[in-house]
This record gives C-alpha cells, sequence and structure tokens, in this order.
C-alpha cells in the first residue's frame, strides 16, 4: 500500500509534517513497514480542500493531524 | 509602477515576450522575421541612428533570447553592433581647468604625459596610462578619469577593449556575475537565454502527465515583479509548473550543513553564490579546498524535489546570470534542468497574458525565516550562526566569526588576507552582487526597499527555525529507508 502525504505549502501550513510523521511511526508501531510505503509528495493539486491532502492507493483523502489515527485504523489496517 | 529600472531593461524583455510568445504559438520559425518591426515600428530613430540599425539590433537580442551562440563561451555575450564604443581616452582635462601655476597635476603624473598649452593642461594620450594621480591632485577637480561602464562594472577585470574599440569579454577571467548586463547604459551586454527550454520542457511535459515540472523560486523574489509573493506563486502556477518550491527552504538545509562543516573545519568560505566559488576558482587556487563542500541552496532544493519525484524536472527562477553558468557544471546539471530570470519569467508571464495583479495568493512557505534572508547581504552569516546555536554547538567548541561580503570588491579583500593565512574571521560569506542576490543583475528593480522586503518575508515563514524547516529532509529520508526495508 502506498501512503503519499502532499508537503507542499498550503497542506504544510494545514501541519502536514505533523500528518506524515503520525504516518510514519503508525506503521511502524503495527509493524507494516514492508507492507505500507508513507512518503512525501509536492502539491497534489487539491489545495482547496481544508486539510491535508492524502493519496491512500488510488483513494484521495484529506486528513488532519487530529484525524489522522482514524483514517488509518480505518483505510489502512486490515486493509494489507 | 515602472516595471523595470530602465529602459534596456524593458528592451530586453520585450524581445523575450515576443520569442516566448511565438514560442507558445508555434510560430516562432515564421514570426521571428517580423519581431524588429514590432518592436522598433518607427519611423523615427529613438535610440540609435536611424530604426534599420535598431532593428538589426534587436536581431541580435533575439538571438541571445534564443539561448545565443554556443560557440561563446559562458553565458554573457556582446552584441558588437549594439556597443557604442565609449570613449577610450580615459583621462581628460575639462574647462575647469584654471592653467594654475602649481601644476600639480604636471608634478603627480609618473609618466611625463602632462604639458601646459596656452595655459591649460592636455595630456599626451599616448603616454598616459590612467593611473588617475592627477585626477586627485588637481585643486579644481578639473581632471576627469572615465572609464566604460562595462569595464568599471566589470570587478575582476575581464572587460577590455578589442582592435575595433568594441567591448570583449575574457572567458578566462569573467565569472558570469552579469555586472556588466545590468550596467552597460546601452544594452550592449546580455546573457544568454534559455526560456525555449523551459517552455520546451513545461510544454512537452503534457501538463504534469508525462513528467512533473517544478519552480525552484529564490528568495529575492520578495519585493520585485510589484506584487504579493503568493501572486508571483500563482502566475507560476498558471504558466504550467506542477508546484512551486522555495530555494530558501535549500539554503535552510545549507545552512543547517554547513555549520557543522565549518564547526568541524574551522575555516570556510560560503558556496551558495556561483560567481564567488568562481572567482575562487580562478584567482586563489590554494583556497578552493576551502569551499564548503555544501551544493547551493539551489541545488539543494533541487536535490529535496528529486528525492520525493525521481522523473522530475526543475527549473530555478532567480535574481542571477551567474546561476545560469552553475546549471551546466557537472554536479548541478543533473538536479537543475534550467534556469531562468526574473526577467525572464516577467516575459513569459506577460507572453501568455497572465494579469499577476488580479492574481489570488497562492502559499509557497516551506523555509524558515533564515532561509529566506539568504537572500540579502549578512543573511547566511546570520543563518549559519543561528544553525550553530540550534545544533547545541557551544561557543567553546567553536567560535563564529563571520565576515559578509557584499560585491566582489570585498569578496577579493577578504580573499587576499585569507590567502596569506591574516584573515581574523573564520568564516567568508561571498556575494558578488552588492546587497547580495537583491542586488542580481538580473533582478528587475534594485533599490533600498528590496532588503525590508526580504526580511518582512522572512518573518512571515511557518518555520521559525532551521530545524524545523528541516525536519522534511529527515522525514523523506526515513520514508526511503521504510521503502527499502531497512
Amino acid at each position: 500500500m502506498d501512503i503519499q502525504v502532499c508537503v507542499g505549502s498550503a497542506c504544510h501550513l494545514r501541519g502536514s509534517y505533523k500528518v506524515l510523521e503520525a504516518f510514519q511511526s503508525l506503521v511502524e508501531q503495527n509493524d507494516l513497514t514492508d507492507k505500507v510505503n508513507v512518503r512525501p509528495v509536492l502539491c497534489l493539486g487539491r489545495c482547496g480542500e481544508g486539510s491535508v491532502s492524502v493519496k491512500i492507493d488510488d483513494q484521495d483523502v484529506s486528513v488532519s493531524p487530529e484525524n489522522v489515527a482514524n483514517v488509518f485504523k480505518e483505510m489502512v489496517v486490515g486493509h494489507v | 509602477m515602472a516595471k523595470f529600472d530602465t529602459n534596456v531593461q524593458e528592451l530586453k524583455y520585450k524581445v523575450l515576450r515576443e520569442v516566448a510568445t511565438l514560442a507558445y504559438e508555434d510560430r516562432l520559425s515564421t514570426g521571428i522575421l517580423d519581431i524588429p518591426e514590432t518592436i522598433v515600428p518607427g519611423p523615427k530613430a529613438t535610440m540609435r541612428c536611424c530604426i534599420y540599425k535598431e532593428r538589426a539590433i534587436v536581431n541580435e537580442r533575439v538571438k541571445l533570447a534564443m539561448g545565443g551562440d554556443p560557440s561563446v563561451p559562458g553565458v554573457v555575450e556582446v552584441l558588437n553592433i549594439a556597443c557604442d564604443e565609449c570613449p577610450v581616452s580615459q583621462v581628460t582635462v575639462g574647462p575647469s581647468c584654471r592653467g594654475c601655476i602649481a601644476h600639480r597635476c604636471q608634478n603627480a603624473c609618473p609618466k611625463d604625459a602632462i604639458t601646459m598649452v596656452n595655459h591649460h593642461a592636455v595630456i599626451d594620450q599616448s603616454k598616459c596610462i590612467a593611473c588617475g594621480r592627477c585626477v586627485s591632485a588637481c585643486p579644481y577637480g578639473a581632471i576627469n578619469k572615465n572609464t566604460r561602464p562595462c569595464e568599471r562594472a566589470c570587478k575582476v577585470n575581464a572587460i577590455s577593449m578589442d582592435e575595433n574599440r568594441k567591448a570583449s569579454i575574457n572567458a578566462e577571467k569573467c565569472i558570469s556575475c552579469g555586472a556588466c548586463v545590468y550596467q552597460c547604459p546601452f544594452g550592449a551586454i546580455m546573457d544568454k537565454s534559455y526560456i525555449l527550454d523551459a517552455i520546451r520542457i513545461l510544454r512537452e511535459s503534457d501538463n504534469n502527465a508525462k513528467y512533473q515540472v517544478y519552480a525552484v523560486v529564490a528568495p529575492s523574489v520578495a519585493g520585485q515583479f510589484g506584487a504579493r509573493v503568493g501572486q508571483v506563486v500563482s502566475a507560476i502556477k498558471q504558466l504550467g509548473f506542477r508546484d512551486v518550491v522555495e530555494a530558501a527552504l535549500g539554503a535552510d538545509m545549507v545552512a543547517y550543513k554547513e555549520a557543522a562543516e565549518l564547526a568541524e573545519k574551522g575555516f570556510l568560505t560560503s558556496s551558495c553564490c556561483p560567481a564567488f566559488v568562481m572567482y575562487i576558482k580562478k584567482n586563489f587556487p590554494k583556497l578552493v579546498p576551502n569551499i564548503s563542500h555544501n551544493v547551493s541552496p539551489m541545488v539543494q532544493a533541487a536535490m529535496f524535489i528529486k528525492a520525493l519525484h525521481p522523473n522530475s524536472k526543475t527549473i530555478f527562477i532567480g535574481p542571477c546570470v551567474a546561476k545560469k553558468a552553475e546549471q551546466k557544471w557537472d554536479t548541478v546539471k543533473d538536479w537543475i534542468d534550467c534556469v531562468i530570470t526574473f526577467e525572464e519569467l516577467q516575459a513569459l508571464i506577460d507572453s501568455r497574458g497572465i494579469d499577476l495583479a488580479s492574481q489570488p495568493d497562492v502559499e509557497m512557505n516551506n523555509a524558515s525565516y533564515y532561509g529566506r534572508i539568504f537572500a540579502r547581504s549578512g543573511g547566511l552569516s546570520d543563518a549559519v550562526a543561528q544553525a550553530l546555536k540550534e545544533q547545541g554547538i557551544t561557543e567553546e567548541q567553536f567560535k563564529l566569526k563571520a565576515i559578509a561580503c557584499s560585491g566582489i570588491e570585498e569578496c577579493k579583500m577578504a580573499l587576499l588576507k585569507a590567502n596569506k593565512g591574516v584573515l581574523p574571521e573564520n568564516f567568508i560569506e561571498g556575494m558578488a552582487c552588492e546587497q547580495g542576490c537583491i542586488g542580481g543583475a538580473a533582478c528587475l528593480t534594485h533599490g533600498p526597499k528590496e532588503k525590508i522586503e526580504v526580511d518582512k518575508y522572512g518573518k512571515l515563514a511557518m518555520e521559525k527555525n532551521i530545524t524545523e524547516a528541516v525536519q522534511i529532509l529527515q522525514m523523506a529520508e526515513q520514508s526511503a529507508k521504510q521503502r527499502s526495508g531497512d
């Protein structure tokens, strides 16, 4: 599974580093490093969405530092 | 508000804009012949003796706008027919000469070039070596030393007159700083333009589908274009760039590494300014090992982009002519695919009919205050001092004594001392342009407000320090590690 976290300017201002860090540590905590690939990317082209743009495989998701754990639980755990 | 400082810049800009417009419309091969008439409609000449000469010069500018003459080394070319052959005789006596009795001028002259004819000092130009001693000796200030603006601008003495009294650039000495380009009042020296490469890279990306194109923008953008930085970013994105990354983020990364390297080695010169680096290589070979081994902020930012997006292409946009030369270095060309200037960006924006004033603000905010103030003299030293502090390097371990050199003359003074081992400082911040990059030859405007604008822009950075700004690099590395299953 591929998780792309936008670290472009707009998302950065909305806390994308925190989201990226959270995904990275959640992947490690859940022992998924060989199955899930978390990576920072530049602009995903969805700057107007209000929270951080994330792409989980082909799915566009808006994530905030507050809901990142939930998103991980719902969309990552049990899906790989 | 005027877009440029001088009409010469505007003329150059008009040519770039026409070339860009035709390239975008795929009409360059036929439309090129009409450019001179479009720019010099006539019927009256406004710049030269006649419209035909004016148009012939425009033709030369078109060649430069299309990449210039590949047989001419370097990135700066003299337009021979545009060079007005400014007077050669350098020291002249003016009407204020009183034909006095003291004859200090005559006594001061080491070559016996001055005689008194009809109570008036006369200089024998065949003997005069233009040392200027008579100029300072005359109590009336009646003697003037005239230097060609290009020669005066060139602080590395790379410009002389050829046998036809045209300016000629010595490639061995030239450091591509572009000072002559900005200073020649006739616009007879121009930097080669790679806007056609930039347009090609953008168009062949198929709207970023085949590969993504990223702009790396220099922090001296603050205060340029008569618009807010966010508006300029919006316009750049409209040109077809996938995203815009501030070179200041690369500067943060450079400052972080440079501080560690400095503490380890004890003496360094900066490596951000390519003209300064070339100056050291050409004039102070002994000091080459002391040049910081870091890449420039431009390259560092591009490395970061390409680490995230391996097949992408990067175009640097800045105030700098020397960056065009740096782009051709072996250590740089794989990271930066093309370099254009602010002047050229203005031409691209206008060729697409993008109205800067009506652009919304688009964020460009990844760097810290310290990365952004690299744009002005002293900023790099401040950033290195900050990075030492953030890395917990105490004054007992290493005490920074930086000298910020603004302009190549100040650089020369510091390097001469360093070469003899008598420089009291242990870090030379070298910027070939006066004031640093905000004094860059290809800035649209130059003035005291640019420094204020850069500092103001620096304070708008979200990241308050260098460590916070560079954390993304560590996160990117961690993701690469995870990927490789390390």
